[in-house]
Order: C-alpha cells, then sequence, then structure tokens
C-alpha cells in the first residue's frame, strides 16, 4: 500500500502533506527504543512510536522508511517535523492507539518486517 | 590503496538535538558516489550508532570518513573517557547510558553489537583516562 492509501485507512492527520504520498510501504512495526528500531528496522517500513525528537526522523531516515505513525494523540514537536519535511519523511498522526493502527494495517495485508 | 576521499566530523558530547547530522551528511555524501544501497544502509546504521556513542558516552571526538575503491572506512576517536571492559560493552543488551539517553529511546546496549553486525571489519581500542578508537570498513564488493 502507498502511504496515502495508509493514512486513509487509519484516518490519520498528514504532518507532512508535501512529502510523496505514492511511496511504497513494504513492512510495519512498533517500537519506542531508537537502539531496537536501529537493529530491526527495515528501508519502506511505517513505524510506530511515542517518541517524538528530532532523533526518530534521523533513525527513519538514515534506515529509508516510508513514514512515522505517532499514535494516541501525541504531537510531535515541530522542529522534528521540520526535520521530518527536509528530509522528506512522512509523519502521521493518530487518536488511535498502537495496537488497534497495527490491528488495522495488519487486516489490510500489510505484514510486520 | 588510493584514498578518494577523506572527511572529518567533530562530534560534541550530550549534543542529541544534532545527533545524526555527520551520519546524514555521510550517507549523502556517499550515496552522491554512487555507492550501492545495501552498502549505504549498512554504513548508515553503524555511522549513526558510532555518532550517538560520541554524543551520550564520550567527552567529545571526531569522525572520520574515507573512501577508496575498495572499501569505505569509518574512524571514531573520542577524547575519553575510555571503557574499562570492552568485553562487557560489546555485549547485547549491555549499558551505561545516562537517564537523558535512556529517555529519548537510547541505552539498550545494542550500539556497539549493531556496529560489529554491520560492518565487514569492525575494531576497538580503547584506554580509561585517554579514550576510545573504533575503527570499521565496508566493502564495496
Amino acid at each position: 500500500m502507498t502511504v496515502k492509501e495508509l493514512t486513509e485507512l487509519i484516518g490519520a492527520e498528514d504532518m507532512t502533506p508535501e512529502a510523496d504520498g505514492n511511496t511504497e510501504v513494504t513492512c510495519g512495526y512498533t517500537c519506542d527504543l531508537l537502539s531496537w528500531v536501529m537493529a530491526h528496522g527495515a528501508a519502506g517500513m511505517a513505524w510506530i512510536t511515542v517518541q517524538t525528537h528530532m532523533n526518530v526522523i534521523a533513525v527513519a531516515s538514515l534506515m529509508e522508511m516510508a513514514v512515522v505513525i505517532i499514535p494516541e494523540g501525541i504531537q510531535m514537536e515541530e522542529p522534528s517535523l521540520e526535520k521530518a519535511r527536509e528530509e522528506g519523511i512522512h509523519v502521521l498522526q493518530s487518536e488511535k492507539t498502537a495496537f488497534e493502527i497495527c490491528a488495522i494495517l495488519s487486516r489490510n495485508g500489510l505484514a510486520g518486517k | 590503496m588510493a584514498v578518494l576521499l577523506e572527511k572529518s566530523f567533530p562530534v560534541e558530547a550530550g549534543a542529541y538535538t544534532t545527533a545524526g547530522e555527520a551520519s546524514t551528511t555521510i550517507k549523502r555524501t556517499l550515496k552522491q558516489l554512487g555507492i550501492s544501497a545495501e552498502v549505504l544502509r549498512h554504513v548508515s546504521v553503524a555511522c549513526y550508532e558510532v555518532e550517538l556513542n560520541l554524543v551520550i558516552h564520550s567527552l567529545g571526538g571526531t569522525l572520520t570518513l574515507l573512501v577508496d575503491p575498495e572499501k569505505v572506512t569509518l574512524i571514531s576517536r573520542d577524547v575519553g573517557p575510555g571503557i574499562p571492559d570492552i568485553d562487557k560493552a560489546m555485549t547485547e543488551g549491555f549499558s551505561t547510558a545516562n537517564e537523558e539517553a535512556r529517555t529519548l529511546g537510547f541505552g539498550a546496549g545494542m550500539g556497539l553489537p549493531n556496529m560489529k553486525r554491520n560492518a565487514t571489519e569492525f575494531d576497538i581500542q580503547s584506554e580509561v583516562g585517554v579514550g576510545t578508537t573504533i575503527t570499521m570498513s565496508f566493502a564495496l564488493q
């Protein structure tokens, strides 16, 4: 699925609408330990995390992830969003929990890594 | 082997907000050189881990990128404090990261093992009170 399709599926708010919505999402993952994500992340990944600082964007960008999803109505701070726009990384914010987002994505055919 | 490119990046201790800038620049530089996506990914992961280690654990240091026709080499040199027990530091899950680093989601004890996993060759030398040097190379073929 594309980032645009994923955004519609989970009803998320797109915080970086200028990024290319046709980017392909290859797998999904959820984890808040950045060190762990560095070891287990993958290119094209949709990564769900409650972390909102700048290092999240650095990890997503270095691993060439497709999209970062912030759950439970948590707001990513503006400097991180600016960095995301600079790096062309998609950031979505959702009211749903990480569990609910994973369930929806899984039901719609997105695999784990 | 003839060095095609050499660049150094200073990394400041405790500079969490700018952590990753050197790695991002290095990745961009290598991409421009036409390095394959797979090698680029290994270098990026190892580079970010070592840059974070400089930020979290060192008193400051330098990250150096060297490229020759056969490999990419990353050298991290810091000015201390040095690692008392390298075997322990290399153990997955062992971490001495402070509370600030842990709050940001670091300090899972994955850094050094992750560097070793991603590099073709990995070497770590450390002396307490002097500093640590980590040398990693990534084969281009």
